[in-house]
């Protein structure tokens, strides 16, 4: 919001009414160039806001500041394209952008209307070019429901979300909505939450309406814990809005007054543009007393959370709000029954609130007819790993993994094959190229023994080796496990000192039994969604990768070549051109021998560090 | 008055009662570590687990934190909860190998060997003694610390805690023998309790691991020699 504007508090739903089509117009008859950038954090990190210096440098150099937008937005998703921006009203897409680059757009595209060929993105599996954001296979698939406003809107001006229709939701909520109306909204539109569980929104603020008490919250779960996961930060970073409209609406329904953003204190600039929205919509009366004239009463606070895992839970999150140590309790009470202060509280995703205005908006019917039969609306994956489009995708539910994986993901970088894709973060499963069919919702991700989490899908290629991956999971979950249950603090230490064993080439095939009866003891026994779902990196390996952890035991050897203690480096003489670059990388001064001759590696100096296989121009290195 | 079915009985509770008190009171036995009468229910070592629902939703539960609800369908004994006891003995003793207690339960629960490397922690994490001490003894001197595998207890920052009236509270309630003190002149004693203790001992063992500054005088080590229990547990190599 620039200072100039000044904010008049809005007294009546009218005047929501009019300052929402006031702004629209005003974009409708804006026809100025629009150069977007999308600069979440992750832009950032790979120079997107020297980018948007570079820009803003330049077009006052040209006297152009008022011609041409100039809009900081958040996370466009293509993160592997970063920095990227968006030049519309053409939306041509310039990708891997340099702050020099700048000068060279606002000359030939903004001034001249030429598309620049260098900085367009080149298809790695068609090496077709793509002019417009919508021609690239990425965004093709995708139907953008919750992120599509984020190229458009600038994150920290109200009056850009407004302009876009936004609040519009909450203003037919409050004009014509009573509150057992928009629950029944919600529970027809099918929505369930976007966090994990999958447990009906609607039923969920049913519960919460249904009980009798003065004082009622509803917290915004932005404890995104799960590595290579980032769907909540994007969203809250890239339109804070839409999340806040959205946990008002639900604060409507319910009947709460209070709320919490419960975000980790680790994304800065999501607490920066949450922190602005607050007091933005605060300002403009959408927060506060008496909201609109209408007699609605809710405020909302920002907690941040010191980066537990385990607070994600939403009891062990109750807990660090009200300054407890984060630890799950005993669910019933449910917190829609019991939960902040011992009062009825609703919790839900980042994800879930960002659902809710569309749902309103667009209607019920609309919104189940998207999806499959359990579960309705988008979902956002945050596609990583072995994948050549890295990013934030957003897809209907009941889309198969190999159309996400291989059409939206462009597949597997390197012409490598495809072998596992993890799904739900560290306490998710792997599931193998047979499953790649396999229409994505929350029931038949379960069946297949891993889960829907938050939605984090880490593509693995044939050089992963799934008992490391198994390793490196339990690592990650016995550090995050809270500790309180014997179950999942002992269990999932004892886990991963039996699957760090096997790698080592110490296992035993009574290991692998073991193994699985801790795991299902582990799963049965433990109190709170961590500890029940931390054996499933080893359940599901071990259920469709057997074979690997047979090979590790039975034949100790690492068939995709990643355990150290099994693998043996050596040169193949035969292929060996004696060019000197793996002799020069190796730290250890292992390998020996002159130009043009045949170099020999000695195995007692190695440290098996892959240096001279990732030199070895050739594949001259043989890793067995 | 609730009616809930516990192993095919039917059975009643008082509002407020939990899985495990209605258990208790129609005299069904349910084994317990980390709960204590006089102390909050914690629900950490997981022994109390019963199953409870039918079907494809039957899930295991603690029955000293899950409330008796109407019409609830329980187990206390099904195959299921057994293994997992049985798992949760085994984890146990893998870290407190040589507390009576847990010996006592695995004989009980037919556990007869560890498979896991055996750690001598001896403690099980379950607290008691940090209950102990804060809602019997109004001291607040020991809580948890950190998370996960680094989990333990202790006195804030490790250091001796001004809080600490040397009652013995938490040594008292011990299942596993974990807080004893390591001499008087010790810096990062925990609770120094044993120092107001009368010696009580029935048995003495002067090869066992004791870090009192005079082995045998805190009057806990109601112990057996280590010989015998290592023929228990013996771990697999």
């Amino acid at each position: 919001m620039s200072p100039k504007k000044r904010v008049k508090k809005l007294r009546h739903l009218s005047e929501l009414e009019s300052l929402i089509n006031q702004e629209k117009e005003k974009r409708q008859k804006d026809n100025r160039p629009l150069i977007s950038i999308s600069s979440g954090t992750c832009g950032r990190a790979r120079g997107s806001d020297k980018l948007a210096e570079a820009f803003k440098k330049a077009l006052r150099q040209q006297n152009l500041q008022d011609k041409v937008i100039l809009k900081v937005t958040g996370c466009h998703g293509f993160c592997e394209a970063e920095p990227n921006v968006v030049i519309y009203p053409e939306s041509f897409f310039y990708q891997k952008l340099e702050p020099r680059d700048a000068i060279e757009i606002i000359n030939r595209t903004i001034l001249k209307g030429e598309i620049i060929d260098d900085f367009l993105y080149l298809d790695p599996v068609t090496g077709e070019k793509a002019t417009k954001e919508a021609d690239i296979p990425f965004y093709k698939k995708q139907k953008r429901l919750v992120l599509g406003d984020n190229p458009l809107v600038d994150p920290t001006d109200i009056f850009d979300y407004l302009s876009l229709g936004g609040y519009s939701s909450l203003l037919k909520v409050l004009s014509s909505f009573k509150s057992e109306e928009v629950i029944e909204t919600i529970k027809k539109s099918g929505l369930r939450g976007r966090g994990g569980a999958g447990f009906p929104t609607g039923k969920k603020w049913e519960f919460a309406r249904a009980q009798k008490s003065d004082v009622k919250y509803i917290i915004c779960n932005a404890d995104e814990g799960d590595p290579g996961a980032y769907m909540d930060r994007s969203l809250l970073e890239g339109n804070p809005h839409r999340v806040i409209e959205g946990m008002i609406i639900g604060a409507y329904a319910i009947g709460a007054e209070e709320g919490y953003i419960y975000v980790r204190d680790e994304y800065p600039l999501a607490v920066q543009h949450v922190s602005i929205a607050i007091d933005q919509a605060r300002q403009l009366g959408l927060l506060g007393k008496n909201i609109l004239g209408t007699g609605f009463n809710f405020d909302l606070h920002i907690a941040k959370g010191a980066g537990a895992f385990v607070c994600g839970e939403e009891t062990a999150l109750i807990a660090s709000i009200e300054g407890r140590v984060g630890e799950p309790r005993q669910r019933p009470p449910f917190p829609a029954v019991k939960g902040l202060w011992g009062k009825p509280t609703v919790i839900n995703n980042v994800e879930t609130w960002g659902n809710v205005p569309i749902i309103i908006e667009k209607g019920a019917d609309w919104y189940a007819s998207i999806g499959t039969n359990g579960s309705k609306g988008t979902k956002i994956f945050s596609l990583v790993g072995k994948i050549n489009n890295t990013g934030l995708v957003e897809v209907p539910m009941g889309i198969t993994l190999r159309e996400i994986i291989f059409d939206i993901g462009g597949g597997i970088p390197g012409g490598r094959k495809f072998k596992a894709v993890q799904t739900g973060g560290p306490s998710g499963g792997c599931l193998p190229e047979k499953l790649l069919d396999l229409p994505i919702d929350y029931e038949s991700l379960t069946q297949a023994g891993s889960i829907m989490g938050s939605g984090g899908m880490i593509v693995m290629d044939d050089r992963t080796c799934m008992v490391d991956v198994a390793r490196y999971f339990l690592n990650f979950l016995r550090d995050e496990s809270c500790g309180k249950c014997i179950s999942c603090r002992e269990g999932t230490q004892r886990l991963w000192e039996i699957v760090t064993e096997i790698t080592e080439g110490k296992g035993t095939m009574e290991h692998l039994a073991l193994l699985e009866e801790l795991a299902i003891a582990v799963k049965e026994a433990s109190l709170c969604g961590l500890g029940q779902t931390a054996p499933n990196p080893v359940l599901s390996t071990l259920r469709y990768f057997r074979d690997e952890y047979e090979a590790h035991i039975k034949d100790k050897r690492c068939p995709a070549g990643v355990c150290k203690p099994l693998i043996r480096y050596s040169i193949l003489a035969e292929k060996c051109t004696g060019c000197l670059a793996c002799l020069r990388v190796c730290p250890q001064g292992a390998i020996s021998g002159e130009l043009k001759k045949v170099h020999v590696l000695d195995e007692s100096k190695c440290i098996k560090c892959g240096a001279c296989f990732e030199a070895c121009q050739f594949g001259a290195i043989l890793i067995e | 008055m609730i009616r809930l079915i516990m192993n095919g009985l039917e059975v009643q509770a008082e509002e407020g009662w939990t899985l495990l008190d209605t258990a208790r009171f129609y005299g069904l036995e349910i084994p317990t570590l980390c709960y204590h009468e006089g102390l909050s229910v914690f629900g950490g070592c997981r022994l109390c687990l019963v199953e409870i629902g039918e079907g494809e939703k039957a899930k295991l539960v603690t029955s000293c934190t899950y409330p008796a609800e109407e019409g609830l369908i329980v187990h206390t004994d099904t195959r299921r909860v057994i293994a997992a006891r049985r798992m949760m003995i085994e984890l146990m003793l893998s870290v407190a190998p040589y507390s009576k207690k847990i010996q006592d339960l695995a004989s009980k629960f037919g556990v007869t060997q560890v498979r896991f490397k055996l750690r001598n922690e001896e403690c099980i994490l379950c607290g008691l003694c940090v209950r102990m001490c804060a809602e019997q003894m109004d001291g607040r001197a020991i809580g948890f610390q950190n998370r996960g595998y680094r989990r333990k207890i202790s006195t804030p920052f490790d250091l001796r805690s001004e809080e600490c009236r040397l009652c013995g509270g938490c040594i008292y309630i011990c299942p596993a023998c974990q807080l004893r003190c390591q001499g008087p002149e010790a810096e990062t004693a925990v609770c120094n309790a044993c120092l107001t203790l009368e010696p009580t001992c029935l048995d003495y063992y002067d090869e066992l691991q004791c870090w009192m500054y005079d082995a045998g005088r805190c009057g806990t080590c109601v112990r057996e020699p280590r010989e015998k229990k290592d023929s228990l547990v013996s771990p697999k190599p």
